[in-house]
């Protein structure tokens, strides 16, 4: 077996160390070794977006890229989200706006949407559209996803 | 997958020195986005992933209005795209760029793994043809410019020789009044592969065209250049008329292949439209430079 490396990181704001193996990837080690099961596999190929966290603040696939790669760097999750029993507007506002059936599309679709919140408090329909484009659902058609964002976008400005 | 050791080196020659040691089962890994995928499914199974991130030459992006830019291999899509430099100076590639997957895909691809990854229908390598992009490769030999339209030598295949890695891309700095755009079309709006790409990059004095390169992917085994469109343009006024004559002579350089995508003879046409468009949305540019 292919010798297990010790991982340094940061998840949520937190130090975290784990060990893996190279061939497991980021979204492996952090269901299967770290228990942070918020992030869902759906296609490992990079085209669903289930899987997404953001790394130094950017969203990446956590399927196509691996756990030892997550050495020193900064991973947000959706777990991350909520300040306690707090949600995050964004959480707040898919709930609301009744943009999840399923739900096994959302927490990418939070984080996507969060990495673009975060760098555009005021974007466009077809700005978060595009934003979005890498996330997949199959239930809810869109169309109350960007609604969520909009109006999670009108909390974060007015606060 | 299967299993493997996983090194990340901070110097271009460890990372040379890991890949020569292993010979071929050993692989770059840059941003993962095609060769995890190609692991997961079995097509590669590279004993050794030397990851080329940590290497600071390989991930800056430095600029000099006399000697040019150098491009580090392995900047991400993103980076490129949001840097001032880059969209000033070359809006095509930073368009192509940015045209690479969805915003996850491109936190982590980059040009050089684009270019590596050969295919025939990578986005950035006609905005690259385009520009008469230069890669710099070292190796256990030292180090070695290789232009792009020399680099592909086949579907996936490249000129990298055991040990050796694409560590910057080299452009000029671009000329006065010059500029360069690149186009692609998909079958959707957005995230999938070129059915064609054309990049294109002219140099104008006054109304007259004075250089002009033209670069094609997805409609021959490798991304190609058309070089009997760009010469034809050469003294002439860049208008619909000359732009539509290149189109036609670029549809002669091609040598496209059905698929799902689209067919030969759709692609051969489309290849006229794109060249006809990146040409004059290169000129418009220039005008302004
Ligand atoms: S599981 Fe990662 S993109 Fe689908
Ligand atoms: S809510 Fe089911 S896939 Fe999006």
């Amino acid at each position: 077996m292919a010798k297990k490396q010790l991982v340094e990181t940061t998840i949520n704001g937190e130090p975290v160390e784990f060990l893996c193996e190279p061939r497991q990837s980021l979204l492996e080690s952090l269901r299967d070794i770290l228990g942070l099961t918020g992030s869902k596999e759906g296609c490992l190929t990079g085209d669903c977006g289930a899987c997404t966290v953001l790394v130094d603040d950017r969203p990446v696939c956590s399927c196509l890229m691996l756990g030892v790669e997550a050495r020193g760097k900064k991973i947000t999750t959706v777990e991350g989200l909520a300040e306690g029993t707090k949600l995050h507007p964004l959480q707040q506002k898919f709930l609301e706006d009744a943009s999840l059936q399923c739900g096994i599309c959302t927490p990418g679709f939070l984080m996507s949407a969060k990495s673009l919140l975060d760098r555009n408090p005021n974007p466009t329909e077809a700005e978060i559209r595009y934003a979005l484009a890498g996330n997949l659902c199959r239930c809810t058609g869109y169309d109350k996803i960007v609604r969520a964002v909009m109006d999670a976008a009108k909390v974060i400005q007015a606060r | 997958m299967h299993e493997f050791s996983y090194e990340a080196p901070t110097t271009v020659d460890q990372a040379v020195k890991l890949l020569s040691a292993d010979g071929d089962s050993a692989r770059i890994i840059c941003g993962g986005t095609d060769l995890l995928i190609q692991m997961r499914n079995a097509v590669r199974k590279p004993r050794l992933l030397v990851d080329v991130k940590a290497i600071p030459e390989m991930r800056q992006i430095s600029f000099d209005p006399k000697t040019g830019l150098k491009l580090g291999a392995a900047v991400p899509c993103i980076e490129i795209h949001e840097n001032q430099t880059m969209r000033k100076y070359y809006p095509g590639l930073t368009e192509a760029a940015h045209l690479i997957g969805s915003l996850q895909i491109q936190s982590r691809a980059s040009i050089g793994g684009n270019l590596c990854n050969s295919s025939p229908a990578a986005d950035t390598s006609p905005a690259l043809l385009a520009l008469g992009a230069v890669a710099k490769i070292a190796g256990p030999n030292g180090t070695r410019e290789v232009p792009v339209e020399k680099f592909f030598t086949g579907p996936g295949q490249n000129v990298l020789q055991k040990g050796e890695i694409v560590v910057q891309i080299l452009i000029a700095a671009p000329a006065p009044h010059s500029a360069d755009r690149y186009i692609r079309m998909i079958p959707r709006n957005e995230m999938d592969i070129a059915i064609v790409g054309a990049g294109a990059c002219v140099t104008l004095d006054g109304d007259k065209v004075t250089a002009a390169r033209i670069g094609l992917g997805a409609v021959a085994p490798t991304p190609i250049l058309a070089p009997k469109a760009a010469e034809y343009l050469i003294g002439k006024k860049l208008d619909e008329k000359t732009a539509e004559r290149a189109g036609e002579l670029a549809r002669e350089a091609a040598s496209p292949i059905d698929d799902m995508r689209g067919t030969a003879e759709y692609r051969r046409h489309v290849v006229g439209v794109l060249t006809r468009r990146a040409l004059l949305g290169a000129a418009e540019r220039a005008r302004q430079n």
